[in-house]
């Protein structure tokens, strides 16, 4: 249940990763919405399903519009709503699954017209909802209840993935910093283009991995999660490329590049677009 | 003898101008005043292949592509070989004698286009030889010819009047010959021009300018015959402020886009054919439950699978009434002629406003690439609805239940008040998920009550009395209308019954179908799709089909529609 719903049918796990995310795009959504003073109703989050697609009936505070769509179409719809409205703060929430598997094919497209939208992806590495099964990022060799002998599939490596295709903006960071992931969150929606902010949050019933990410300092093992060095410029492809070739999960903007939007590619065809009344469109029919 | 109808026919392979011919024979004829319809078949291939295109030209306005034919132009062997049996009696071929000979003695006489166009000095004016000769045939005035020509090639630069006066000489040439054969198929009657301003529109295009029309301002779409040309359509006209058009990358985020900008606020549209509209099946399920306003046009095509990408058939009903899981019933307009595509592309997107959800417009191959002169209609009398919107203080929640007795709720747009989830799983008033029995009950409820708002679409009912009632839908209209009027010139007591609306029908068109009378419906799919939705809702209806991909012919539905009454009347 949520605050304002009480019938609300569902809710996360105890120590879910998706509260930490939740929490951030509260603080960055409002503090969106106050950095350009426009009210919240200006905020957009389209969700798919998995328990990330709940994200968007469990932001408090002030609501913003919401869409919870279908399992994996979540990048077409806030095309769709971008598009229709390009002053709407048009902002997706999905899980791995969603993002990376079943709604993969929208990536490529989403990219390469580097539509003005922010993504927040929440990877736990596995079908949390359904109960357990192997997702994108699971590693190779789980064993999950759809891979009951170990998982067979290489896992996808989803930063690498969005600098291949172009994505302008790529963030990566975890769920247990919710104020420095708000943060990141922000910057990207500020961005230019298309932006993703890559989040692992684990799942504590079927996949937990806060120890495997931050370590367990007191006992001296090392966690996967780093800080991305601070020479690390993220205007250059190479440093990108030289980071996400690391081992580990690194912490912060790995990739920025600003550039045209297509509403700014759209705008610019205007100019040349033929300028004609219905009626002038009807008579160039006319029979003569 | 006199004639108000002929149809010409010319046959080849794709490339060799079978179109331009059609096309300007029928723009020759519409502007001497003639009704006129065209009518292709093409493999689905960008080049060559057998191909044909015809025009029917008529004193009164043309309802199918006919019968059969009266002229063939046949370019090469193969094409007479599968055309000729479409020879009407009395019809005549005239063959390409630079590619084959046909023995002596038929209805029919070889001419040398290429040839005779070269001796004008225009080479490409070999489509007016032939014209020449099918002009004679039918006694069509070579004036009407000649103004057409002119006006088609006067554009304003140098060389105008040589081509015109080559494209003139073209056209005598294939006279001399078409008279020196002996051979004459009737004499057409002098045409009675409209006294109303008229336009020579595709049924796609007509559908893209009544939607336009009714304020249509988003378009994503994805290439697909034979819709691809309402998205090259919109790609070169839905241009302006506030507007948006975008080839995506698949059907599926074409209808997710729509959904998006739906919900945005947005009179959205696309248009696809049986393989991208399976594609957008979850989609239009989530649109329907979350209810965002927005249109998809099914161009229909032969299925399942690719099927016959470049044929007619009607076999995606079931499809568009129910597209995807769950209790669904799609409101579905199916316009049956050039202009109700123009005012079903129209009432289409006001009815997406109307009732806040989406709507289906249903046209096949054989309306939405055939071309026909029709009046132009007047836009001022188009109406344009928009749907209704909540503003700050409205106590109305995007979702509160509605038994129809008040006017149904705003709806919220994304940048104003009444912040909601636009949800595909079962929700409350606000849009939250729950699946308590209480909420899918109201909800659902809500969902088919809202189809009650749809009205306002064409049908036409005459001799409801009758003891049997013709009921065609789309495109099967025209030929089933000309049977009608066959039947009921031999004395037969048939009625007939039409409605663009397929769901929600009409109250008077329900009123007839509720008197129990026996309901025939002429449709081209196997399963009678339409007769078994009207069973389904107790109706006593009954499919007369045809599942060959192309259209039914007039004198075909006669036959079978007097066997089916124990009529005993032949065509």
């Amino acid at each position: 249940m949520s605050k304002r719903n009480p019938e609300y049918d569902f809710a996360w796990c105890p120590g879910c990763g998706d509260f930490g995310v939740r929490r951030a795009l509260q603080v960055a959504l409002e503090g969106y919405s106050v950095e350009h003073e426009e009210p919240q109703a200006n905020n957009v989050v389209v969700a798919g399903i998995g328990c990330s697609g709940n994200m968007v009936h469990l932001v408090e505070g002030d609501q913003p519009f919401g869409i919870h769509g279908i399992h994996g179409r979540s990048l077409p719809i806030a095309f769709g709503v971008k598009q229709g409205n390009p002053k709407l703060n048009t902002v997706v929430v999905a899980g791995d699954g969603d993002f990376l598997s079943i709604g993969g094919e929208h990536l490529g497209p989403a990219a390469n017209r580097n539509t003005n939208i922010t993504a927040v992806v929440m990877d736990n590495g596995v079908y949390g909802l359904t109960k357990g099964q192997s997702s994108p990022t699971s590693e190779f060799g789980a064993v999950t209840t759809s891979t009951p002998l170990g998982k067979i599939e290489t896992p996808v490596s989803p930063l690498k993935l969005y600098m291949s295709i172009g994505v302008t903006y790529i963030a990566s960071y975890y769920s247990s910093k919710p104020r420095v992931l708000a943060k990141m969150i922000q910057e990207a929606m500020n961005h230019q283009g298309f932006s993703i902010v890559h989040v692992q949050s684990p799942c504590t019933t079927y996949n937990d991995t806060y120890d495997i990410l931050k370590g367990k300092p007191k006992e001296g093992i090392k966690g996967l999660a780093f800080e991305i060095p601070e020479d690390h410029d993220p205007s250059s492809v190479e440093d990108a490329n030289d980071l996400l070739s690391r081992p580990g999960v690194p912490l912060g903007v790995i990739f920025k590049k600003e550039g045209k939007t297509l509403q700014d590619r759209y705008e610019g065809l205007m100019a040349r677009a033929p300028k004609r009344t219905n009626d002038e469109l009807l008579d160039s029919y006319l029979l003569q | 003898m006199d004639k108000h109808d002929f149809v010409i026919r010319f046959a080849g392979e794709g490339g060799q101008g079978l179109v331009t011919s059609a096309d300007a024979l029928a723009r020759a004829a519409a502007h001497a005043g003639y009704f006129v319809q065209t009518h292709s078949t093409f493999p689905s291939q960008i080049m060559g292949g057998p191909a044909s295109s015809q025009v029917r030209i008529s004193t009164t306005p043309v309802l199918s592509s006919g019968d059969g034919v009266d002229v063939l132009v046949a370019l090469n062997q193969y094409a007479y070989d599968h055309h000729h049996e479409d020879i009407l009696p009395g019809g005549v071929t005239v063959y390409n004698a630079e590619e084959y000979e046909l023995p002596e003695g038929g209805s029919y006489f070889g001419i040398k286009a290429d040839e005779l166009a070269k001796s004008t000095g225009n080479a490409r004016a070999a489509n007016m030889v032939t014209i020449g000769a099918v002009a004679q045939l039918i006694d069509f005035k070579l004036e009407e010819i000649d103004a057409f020509i002119t006006q088609r090639f006067t554009r304003g630069r140098d060389g105008d009047a040589e081509i015109i006066e080559a494209n003139i000489k073209a056209v005598r040439l294939g006279v001399e010959v078409a008279a020196s054969s002996g051979f004459k198929v009737g004499q057409l009657e002098s045409a009675n021009a409209p006294d109303y301003k008229q336009i020579v529109i595709t049924g796609n295009a007509a559908l893209s300018m009544g939607a336009v029309a009714a304020g249509l301002d988003f378009y994503a779409g994805y290439p697909i015959s034979p819709a691809t040309t309402v998205l090259v359509w919109m790609e070169n006209n839905l241009w302006g402020e506030g507007r948006f058009v975008h080839q995506v990358a698949s059907e599926i985020e074409a209808i997710n886009a729509l959904i998006g900008a739906g919900f945005a606020g947005k009179k959205a549209m696309t248009a696809t054919a049986g393989p991208g509209f399976s594609l957008m099946s979850e989609g239009l399920g989530l649109a329907w439950m979350a209810e965002i306003p927005l249109v998809v046009t099914n161009v229909q095509r032969g299925g399942p699978a690719t099927g016959l990408p470049t044929k007619s058939e009607q076999s995606d009903l079931f499809s568009c009434m129910h597209p995807a899981h769950g209790d669904i019933k799609m409101p579905v307009l199916a316009p049956g002629t050039i202009e109700e595509c123009f005012f079903a592309g129209a009432l289409a997107t006001n009815w997406a406003e109307r009732y806040q959800g989406p709507v289906i417009l249903v046209t096949e191959f054989g309306l939405a690439e055939r071309g026909e002169n029709i009046r132009r209609p007047d836009l001022s009398k188009v109406s344009t609805e928009s749907r209704a919107t909540v503003s700050e203080g409205d106590t109305g929640k995007r979702y509160d239940s509605w038994d129809g007795s008040t006017p149904l709720g705003g709806m919220p747009i994304p940048g104003g008040a009444g912040a909601y989830v636009a949800n595909g799983s079962e929700h409350d008033e606000i849009g939250d998920t729950t699946h308590l029995p209480r909420h899918h009950v109201r909800l659902m409820e809500r969902r088919f009550k809202k189809l009650d708002l749809l009205n306002g679409a064409h049908y036409e009912i005459e001799n409801a009395d009758a003891d049997v009632i013709i009921m065609p839908w789309g495109s099967s209209k025209g030929p089933a209308r000309e049977a009608y009027d066959r039947l009921r010139e031999q004395g037969e007591n048939v009625g007939w019954l039409y409605s663009v609306a397929l769901n929600p029908l009409p109250e008077e068109v329900k009123d007839v179908l509720k008197s129990g009378k026996k309901i025939i419906v002429p449709e081209l799919n196997y399963l009678g799709q339409w007769s078994a939705l009207l069973r389904m809702e107790g109706y006593n209806a009954e499919s007369v089909v045809q599942y060959t991909g192309l259209p039914f012919r007039p004198a075909d539905l006669v036959t079978r529609i007097s066997e089916r009454i124990g009529a005993g009347v032949t065509a």
